[in-house]
C-alpha cells in the first residue's frame, strides 16, 4: 500500500508542476480541472488530494503561493513554480521519459530478434 | 536536502496553527466556490452544484486531515496536546501536584547530594594519572596493622622488590617560619627523591627533585605549594632560585606545586622538602617513621604486591631478628588510605537516600492511584469518545514526564546547592585531608544518576495508572456511583505500598536511633580524666635554640611556671602528645629479670611533666606520680597505666619493676612508681593500649603541648594564653590553641559519627513524615469510599466507638505488620551498619522499641483524624449522598 502511494504521489506532483509550468500561476482548483483535461478525463481525481500534495510541494521549495484573484474575480490561492521547481520539473521528468522508454521495450512485442 | 528542508518547515509549522488553519479554510472556500461557479454554469441548480463540489473534493473534513497531517509532525503535535492536558491538568490539582512535586525533589534532591559525595570519594577521589596503580605500603605488626616503615628497610625493599615501578615515602614534618606577625609553625613534608615522580605530578615552577637529592650532603631544597606561593610569595614567577629560611635553615626553592596539585595524607603541608637523614636514631630498622607510596607495574595486582613484599619482609625477618622479628608488610590501593574511612559512612547514606527516595516515590505512587481512581470517569467518557488505550497511555505518560520532569528540575536545582554546603560547613582542617571533596559538584557522572532515577520514576509513574487502566473495566466507570473491583483491588495496592513504606520508614528510624545512640555513647565514653575546663595550647622551640635537652626542660619548666601564674589557671602541664588524638609514638620495652625472646612489646610512649595527671584530673590507682625535679641527674622512672599493669603484671603489684629498651641498656632501665587509671590517648572509638609515661624532664624535646586547667571556661583563656608565651617566648611558634572538649567533639570520629547520625536522623524523620501521610491517606480513602457502609452500619444502631473502632483497628493492622516487616529488615540491615556502631549492636532493644513506639504512635494520629470524621458521619446524608 505505501509504496503505490508513494509512487501516485510522485506521479501527481510531476503532473502538478507540469501543469503550473504550462499554464503560469494557477490556484489549486484551476491545477485540478487542469490535471483531469489533460489526462482526457481518463483519469478520476479527488480534488482534495491535491492539496497536501501541493502543501508538500511548498515545503520542499518547489513551488511557491500568494493570494490573488481569479478570472471570476474569486480570491484564490496561487501557485507558481520556483527555481528549484523547474529544476526538479527537468530532472523529472527526464526520469520519467527513461522509465518509460525502459518499460516500452519490456511491454512491446520484439521487432528485431537477433 | 528536500526533505530535510521539509521537516524544519513542519516543525516551525507547529507553533503557527492558528493561522494556517484560516487560510486552509479561505482556500478550500475559494475552491468550492469556483466549481460551484463553473457547475452553475453547466446548468446544475446552486444546490446539486455545491453537492458535486464536495463530493468532487473528496469531502472538507477528509481534505483538512489530510493537510493537517502533512502540515506538521503529528507525533510531535500529540505529545505537545498531551504535555499541554497534562500541565492544565496539573495545574488544576494544585495540592496533588505541589505535594507530588515536593516529594519527588525532595527524594531526588537527597540521592543524587549523597551520590555526589560518593562520586567524589568514591569513584575518582585522586587526582592523578593512573591512580588504580598507586598503592600504600607498610609494614606491620601485632599492634599496628598499618606501622610506618624504618629508612633501612625502606631502602631494601626498593632494592628487592621486582612489582613496583617505583616506591618512595614520605614523612610529616613542622617549620617555623619569621613573619612580622610573630613566628608561625607551618606543615611541611619530607619526601623521598622520587616521591613527586611516583603520584605522576610535575611542579608547575621550576624542577622537581633529582634523584639522590634526599640523602645527607645534598644541598637544602624546598618544592612549594602553589597555596604558599600565593600566600607568601605572592605568586611571583621569580621566586625559583630565592632563599627561604624555615627554623632558622636556608633552603633554596627550587619549584611551586600545580594549583590541582592534592596530597590527603598531608593535606595541610606548605613546604615539601627532601629526607636528607643525618641523625643516628634515623638509620635505626626499628625506628619507623616513613609512610610508602608505590606505584606497581602495570599488570601486577595489589595481591601480587603484596605477596612479593611480604616475602621480602620475610627475609629481612631472618636477617635482622633484633629489630624486624614480626614485622610482617602489607599493600593496599592507595585510595583506601584516603577515603577508606568515610567509605562505610557514604555507603549508609546512600542506602538511606536511596530508601528516602523510594519511600517519595511509593507516597507519589499511591498519591497516583488515589488520583486515577476519581479520574475513573473522566476516562471512561474519553474512551467511550474514541481515545484509543494507546492514547489514553501517551496520556499518562506525558502526565507522569510533566511531574517528574517538575521534580527532578526541583530536586537537582537544590542538589546543586546542597552539594555546596559541606565545602562551607566542613572545618578547613578536616577539608584539608579531603580534597577530594573540592570537587564535590553536579559533574556528568552525577546528573547521568539524577537522569537514571528520574526515568525509573517516570516509568513508575506512567505503569501505575496504566495498569490501574487495565484492572478496571472501562465500561465501568460510566456507571454512576460505581465502585467495583477496581477500588478494592486499588486498596489492596494502596495498603499494600503504605505498609512497605512503614517498614521502610522503620528502617530508616532504627538506622538513625542506633547512629544517634553510638554518637552519645562516643561522646560519653570514659576518657579517664576529665575534659571540661582544660585548655590547650602547642609550643614548638626552634632545635637551633631548644635542641639541647637542658635547654627543653628549661623551657617547659618556664612556661609552666608563667602560666600557673595567669588569673583564672588552677594548673598546667606539659604533654608530647595530647590525649583523644592517636594510639602511636610507641616504645618497645624488655622487662629486666624476666626471659626475653626479642618480641616486640609496644606501648603507647607519653613524655610528661610532674603536674599532668593531677592536671587531667586522671586518678592514680598505686604508687606516686613523678616530681618536678626528677630530671637527668635523678635515676629514670616511669608511670604505666592500667592496661600495661593488666597486660604484664597480671596479679603482681608493679611498683617498683624495672624495664628498658629491647637491648636493656643500662641508661633507658626505668622503674615504675606508679599506676595510673587508662587514659584515652586513642581516638573517642579506639581501644586502650599499654601506656607509659615518662617524666618530661628525662626525656624532653623542645615540641610539646601545655595543658591548663581553668577556673573559667577555658575558651575565653586562649587568647591570653598564647599572648602570654608570645610575650615571653618570641622565639617559639605557639599554635592550636583550642580547648580539649573542643578537641574531642571537633575529632574526626566524632564529626563522622555525629555528621552521619544527623543525616540518617534527618532521613529518618522526612520517611516518618512521608509514611504516614501515606498511611493518613489510605484510611482517609477508605473512610471516604465506606460512608454508605458506614452509614447503614450506623442507621442500624453501631455505636460512634464501634465506628472508631473499625477505622483504627484497620490502620493499626496496617501498622503492625509495616513494623514488624520493617524490624526484621532494619536488623538485617544491621549488619551493614555495624561499621559505624561504637557501643551498640544492630539488635539493640531499647532502641527497636523505641522506634515501634515512636512510628506506632504517629500512625495512630494520622489515622485518628479520619476515623474522627468516619464516626461524625451522619446516617441520613451518608445514605442520601450516593
Amino acid at each position: 500500500m505505501g509504496e503505490k502511494a508513494d509512487v501516485w504521489q510522485g506521479t501527481l506532483a510531476l503532473m502538478i508542476l507540469k501543469t503550473i509550468e504550462a499554464m503560469g500561476p494557477l490556484h489549486g482548483y484551476g491545477i485540478a480541472r487542469r490535471i483531469e483535461q489533460t489526462s482526457g478525463n481518463l483519469l478520476s481525481l479527488n480534488y482534495g488530494t491535491l492539496y497536501p500534495a501541493l502543501l508538500k510541494l511548498e515545503q520542499e521549495g518547489s513551488i511557491a503561493s500568494e493570494w490573488g484573484v481569479s478570472e471570476n474575480n474569486r480570491k484564490a490561492k496561487f501557485y507558481k513554480l520556483t527555481r528549484a521547481g523547474r529544476k526538479q520539473l527537468a530532472q523529472e521528468t527526464r526520469n520519467w521519459e527513461q522509465t518509460t522508454e525502459i518499460l516500452a521495450r519490456f511491454l512491446s512485442p520484439s521487432e528485431d530478434p537477433a | 536536502m528536500k526533505p530535510l528542508r521539509a521537516w524544519v518547515f513542519r516543525l516551525a509549522a507547529l507553533f503557527t496553527n492558528k493561522q494556517r488553519e484560516r487560510q486552509l479554510s479561505d482556500e478550500l472556500e475559494s475552491h468550492l466556490q469556483m466549481h460551484v461557479d463553473d457547475n452553475i454554469r453547466a446548468g446544475m441548480t446552486p444546490a446539486e452544484a455545491r453537492r458535486h463540489a464536495i463530493l468532487k473534493l473528496g469531502g472538507v473534513e477528509p481534505t483538512k486531515e489530510a493537510y493537517r497531517d502533512r502540515s506538521t509532525l503529528p507525533f510531535i503535535e500529540h505529545l505537545l496536546q498531551d504535555a499541554r492536558f497534562a500541565i492544565r491538568q496539573l495545574r488544576k490539582n494544585t495540592g496533588f501536584t505541589c505535594v507530588a512535586v515536593l516529594m519527588l525533589a525532595l527524594g531526588i534532591c537527597a540521592s543524587v547530594s549523597i551520590f555526589a559525595f560518593v562520586d567524589a570519594a568514591l569513584i575518582k577521589p585522586l587526582p592523578y594519572p593512573n591512580p588504580t596503580r598507586l598503592v600504600s605500603v607498610f609494614e606491620n605488626s601485632a599492634a599496628f596493622p598499618h606501622a610506618n616503615l624504618s629508612y633501612p628497610d625502606y631502602l631494601d625493599w626498593k632494592r628487592l622488590s621486582k612489582v613496583f615501578r617505583s616506591l618512595d615515602v614520605y614523612t610529616g614534618t613542622g617549620f617555623l617560619l619569621s613573619t612580622p606577625a610573630g613566628v608561625e609553625p607551618v606543615p611541611a613534608t619530607r619526601v623521598s627523591d622520587g616521591f613527586f615522580r611516583t603520584l605522576g605530578v610535575t611542579p608547575m615552577l621550576g624542577r622537581n627533585f633529582h634523584a639522590g637529592e634526599d640523602l645527607a650532603g645534598s644541598p637544602n631544597t624546598v618544592i612549594l605549594s602553589y597555596a604558599s606561593w600565593r600566600k607568601r610569595f605572592g605568586g611571583k614567577k621569580d621566586v625559583i632560585g630565592q632563599t627561604i629560611r624555615l627554623s632558622d635553615v636556608p633552603y633554596t626553592i627550587v619549584g611551586v606545586l600545580p594549583r590541582n596539585f592534592q596530597f590527603a595524607p598531608r593535606g595541610r603541608a606548605e613546604f615539601w622538602i627532601t629526607l636528607r637523614f643525618t641523625m643516628p636514631k634515623e638509620f635505626r630498622r626499628s625506628f619507623h617513621s616513613l609512610s610508602g607510596i608505590a606505584r606497581m607495574k602495570d599488570g601486577v595486582s595489589v595481591q601480587a604486591a603484596s605477596a612479593d613484599v611480604k616475602t621480602i619482609a620475610k627475609q629481612l625477618e631472618k636477617q635482622y631478628p633484633e629489630s624486624n622479628r614480626g614485622q610482617g608488610a602489607s599493600v593496599f590501593p592507595f585510595a583506601d588510605l584516603v577515603v577508606g574511612h568515610i567509605r562505610p559512612i557514604l555507603l549508609v547514606l546512600l542506602g538511606g537516600a536511596g530508601l528516602l527516595l523510594l519511600i517519595a516515590c511509593m507516597n507519589v505512587t499511591s498519591l497516583l492511584l488515589v488520583r486515577s481512581e476519581s479520574r475513573r470517569r473522566e476516562i471512561a467518557v474519553r474512551n467511550a469518545l474514541g481515545a484509543s488505550t494507546g492514547r489514553l497511555t501517551s496520556q499518562f505518560v506525558t502526565e507522569a514526564l510533566v511531574l517528574v520532569t517538575m521534580g527532578s528540575a526541583l530536586g537537582v536545582l537544590s542538589a546543586n546547592w546542597t552539594v555546596q554546603l559541606p565545602t562551607k560547613l566542613i572545618p578547613a582542617d578536616m577539608m584539608a585531608a579531603m580534597p577530594f571533596l573540592l570537587g564535590l559538584g553536579l559533574n556528568a557522572r552525577v546528573l547521568a544518576f539524577a537522569g537514571a532515577i528520574s526515568l525509573f520514576a517516570a516509568v513508575l509513574f506512567s505503569l501505575t495508572p496504566t495498569a490501574h487502566l487495565a484492572v478496571s473495566e472501562m465500561r465501568d466507570g460510566l456507571a454512576e456511583g460505581s465502585r467495583g473491583s477496581a477500588g478494592n483491588t486499588w486498596r489492596r495496592l494502596g495498603s499494600k505500598l503504605v505498609t512497605a513504606e512503614l517498614a521502610v520508614a522503620v528502617v530508616l528510624l532504627v538506622g538513625a536511633g542506633l547512629l544517634g545512640k553510638s554518637l552519645h555513647l562516643l561522646l560519653h565514653v570514659d576518657l579517664g580524666f576529665q575534659p571540661d575546663h582544660l585548655a590547650t595550647v602547642a609550643v614548638a622551640g626552634p632545635e637551633t635554640r631548644y635542641g639541647e635537652p637542658a635547654q627543653a626542660v628549661a623551657l617547659g619548666r618556664r612556661i609552666v611556671s608563667r602560666i600557673e601564674t595567669m588569673p583564672g589557671v588552677k594548673s598546667a602541664a606539659i604533654t608530647s602528645l595530647l590525649p583523644v588524638s592517636y594510639n602511636g609514638h610507641t616504645d618497645w620495652i624488655r622487662f629486666v629479670g624476666r626471659p626475653y625472646n626479642g618480641e616486640h612489646n609496644e606501648v603507647n610512649q607519653r613524655d610528661v611533666s610532674s603536674s599532668y595527671f593531677t592536671t587531667l584530673g586522671a586518678k592514680l590507682l598505686r604508687g606516686r606520680y613523678f616530681t618536678d625535679a626528677e630530671d637527668a641527674s635523678k635515676p629514670r622512672v616511669v608511670v604505666i597505666n592500667q592496661a600495661l599493669a593488666r597486660q604484664y603484671f597480671p596479679g603482681e603489684n608493679p611498683i617498683g619493676k624495672q624495664f628498658g629498651d629491647t637491648a636493656l641498656s643500662p641508661k633507658s632501665i626505668k622503674q615504675i612508681i606508679g599506676v595510673v587509671d587508662d587514659i584515652k590517648e586513642g581516638s573517642l572509638d579506639s581501644k586502650i593500649w599499654p601506656a607509659a609515661y615518662y617524666p618530661f624532664n628525662q626525656s624532653p624535646d623542645p615540641y610539646f603541648s601545655v595543658v591548663v586547667r581553668t577556673s573559667q571556661a577555658p575558651q575565653s583563656l586562649l587568647p591570653a594564653l598564647s599572648a602570654v608565651i608570645r610575650q615571653s617566648h618570641p622565639d617559639v611558634g605557639v599554635f592550636d590553641e583550642t580547648t580539649v572538649d573542643n578537641l574531642i567533639h571537633d575529632s574526626q570520629t566524632a564529626y563522622l559519627h555525629r555528621s552521619s547520625a544527623w543525616l540518617v536522623g534527618g532521613f529518618a524523620a522526612v520517611a516518618l513524615l512521608l509514611s504516614v501521610i501515606g498511611l493518613y491517606g489510605v484510611v482517609a480513602y477508605s473512610v471516604s469510599q465506606r460512608t454508605r457502609e458506614i452509614g447503614v452500619r450506623m442507621a442500624l444502631g453501631a455505636e460512634r466507638g464501634a465506628v472508631y473502632q473499625l477505622i483504627l483497628k484497620e490502620a493499626a493492622r496496617l501498622t503492625a505488620v509495616g513494623i514488624v516487616i520493617g524490624l526484621v529488615c532494619a536488623m538485617a540491615a544491621g549488619a551493614f551498619l555495624n561499621a559505624l556502631l561504637f557501643g551498640v549492636r544492630s539488635w539493640d532493644i531499647p532502641t527497636l522499641a523505641a522506634v515501634a513506639a515512636l512510628l506506632g504512635f504517629f500512625a495512630i494520629l494520622a489515622s485518628f483524624i479520619p476515623a474522627r470524621r468516619a464516626a461524625s458521619i451522619n446516617p441520613v446524608d451518608a445514605l442520601r449522598s450516593e
